[in-house]
């Protein structure tokens, strides 16, 4: 096995016209913690649909535990993603099943483990989210956060050897983004998981993460330790972390000149 | 002319390949060995689908039933000849009726609701995280679907037929006094399995299908929005309704020898 868990060489992806990414290479080391962060519209979540194979890129190639995603069929995609938790930036619950049975689905549906069992392991997996006085309740009786640490022990469930997380700190409450940064790191310690994290929270992220990845107009401009890109150089890297507004990263979605669009409307 | 023929184009493009993904999901969902471990979500469907469409199928399969006694006696009576009421409205019903009214409420009923409710689960990322967790959505979601109006459409039709035939007696025998044993032995000698309620089934069969096919394929293509939920339960009604009536047709043409 190699040191990489996932290798992305040189993918280029559009959604319609617009170029997402452009020739980004990056690489995620087994048992680490990495961060793939950039301003929002930049296709952090992209990239994880890359990772998982939902998506395919227009070129380039994406290996997870050296395998080809793009190459895969169907139930060799299936199979490698038993390995991998992703966890949805809405949660992504099931709405028709209960909280306990929505962490129960991924074992009932990949292990033959006898009831008493899953109903072990999910209690285990709910408490570590504080979640197991509502094991009886329905997602949509759940706030928001709730959902998302629900939807955090489901892709947990299976202890899958990579976690990818999509935003998992936003509208999380700080009681609830400390247990949920103590899990990230607990896991990643205790069993080695692979951890990717997509976000644009900086702090949180810097705290846990060991490699961060910085990404902006399609291309990765940023790469190191936290410390490391604190101490960039470049431009581009230091206008995302100190977040200013102005700089070569642009702020804004392309556009006309502002003052023209204004004058516009008084010449008609 | 040139932009009028491009167009064309376009729209035949994008007809075919949305022709293309409704062949493949239906290949994908259906053509692979059913498992058995999802017997428990295809009985849910037909609860679903089947079960809880029973009553408004017999709510409109008597009333149909009943407005043909009405209307067919009116005309026999003119030619003496309302002892072939029973039979006429046991044709029409087995033959027609039945399959295509119990069709387009099928539709309605049932077709919209797969579709908003698919279409919601893509939108709220269910679909996807169902992907990410090693599960084929086409076989969880879309099989069971699919099969459960292949298997609840031709019984629903049955029970529109038998419930109508049933209306028309209570209207005819017991209301406009037609002689009940002519009534029934009339229908019971010109109504014939091979040739006229199995014709009505294998139709049942044919639009439950098309209807479950056209509501997946709409909730799985939806634009994951309000409006585009919105949209494609709207063309599942529309579609499954004129599929339905233009099948018929066909159909009809096909299977009794014209």
């Amino acid at each position: 096995m190699s040191d990489s868990h996932v290798r992305i060489e040189n993918v280029t992806f559009s959604h319609g016209t617009r170029r997402i990414f452009d020739g980004v290479s990056l690489e995620i080391p087994r048992g680490k913690i990495v961060a793939i962060m950039g301003p929002s519209g930049t296709g952090k979540t992209t990239m994880l649909r890359l990772i998982g194979g939902q998506l395919k890129p227009a070129t380039g190639k994406v290996w997870v535990e050296d395998k080809c995603v793009s190459r895969l069929n169907r139930e060799q995609l299936l199979a490698l993603r038993r390995n991998m938790g992703m966890l949805f930036q809405s949660g992504a619950l099931f709405t028709d099943i209960s909280v306990f049975d929505n962490v129960a689905f991924p074992l009932r549906i990949h292990t033959d483990l006898p009831e008493e069992m899953i109903r072990d392991l999910v209690l285990i997996k709910l408490q570590a989210v504080g979640l197991r006085g509502a094991s009886a309740l329905f997602p949509a009786e759940l706030s928001g956060g709730m959902n998302r640490r629900v939807a955090l022990a489901r892709s947990i469930a299976l202890d899958p050897s990579m976690i990818m997380y999509d935003e998992p700190f936003t509208g999380l409450d700080p009681i609830a983004m400390g247990v949920v940064v103590q899990l990230i790191r607990t896991l990643n310690k205790v069993f080695g998981t692979t951890s990717i994290i997509v976000s644009h929270d900086l702090q949180e992220t810097a705290s846990i993460a060991d490699v961060i990845y910085v990404i902006a107009d399609g291309k990765l401009i940023g790469a190191g330790s936290p410390e490391e890109l604190f101490k960039a150089e470049s431009p581009r890297v230091q206008q995302f972390i100190k977040g200013l507004p102005d700089g070569p990263v642009p702020f804004h979605y392309p556009a006309r000149d502002f003052k023209e669009e204004l004058l516009e409307g008084y010449d008609q | 002319m040139i932009s009028r023929l491009r167009r064309l184009g376009q729209y035949l493009l994008s007809l075919m390949s949305v022709l293309g993904r409704a062949g493949e999901l239906w290949w994908q969902a259906v053509w692979r060995r059913p498992q058995l471990s999802h017997a428990p979500l295809l009985i849910r469907q037909i609860y679903q689908l089947g079960v809880l469409s029973v009553v408004i199928v017999a709510l409109s399969g008597f009333s149909i039933g009943a407005v043909l006694a009405l209307q067919g006696y009116n005309q026999l009576v003119k030619y003496g000849a309302e002892s072939a009421l029973g039979l006429g409205v046991a044709l029409v019903l087995v033959m027609e009726i039945g399959p295509v009214v119990s069709g387009l409420l099928f539709a309605g009923r049932a077709g919209s609701a797969v579709t908003a409710e698919i279409g919601l689960m893509k939108a709220t990322e269910q679909l996807s995280s169902m992907e990410m967790i090693g599960v084929d959505p086409l076989q969880r979601i879309i099989a069971p679907r699919i099969w459960a109006g292949f298997i609840s459409m031709p019984i629903l039709s049955l029970m529109f037929c038998v419930v109508g035939i049933w209306g028309a007696s209570l209207v005819g025998v017991n209301w406009l006094g037609v002689y009940e044993g002519a009534f029934w032995s009339a229908m019971q000698e010109g109504v014939d399995f091979e040739s006229h309620i199995l014709k009505g089934i294998i139709k049942s069969v044919v639009f439950g299908l098309v209807v479950t096919w056209i509501a997946v394929f709409q909730g799985y293509d939806a634009v994951p929005t309000s409006e585009g939920i919105a949209a494609a339960t709207t063309r599942t009604v529309v579609y499954s309704s004129v599929s339905v009536l233009v099948l018929d047709f066909f159909l009809t043409l096909v299977m009794f020898n014209f």
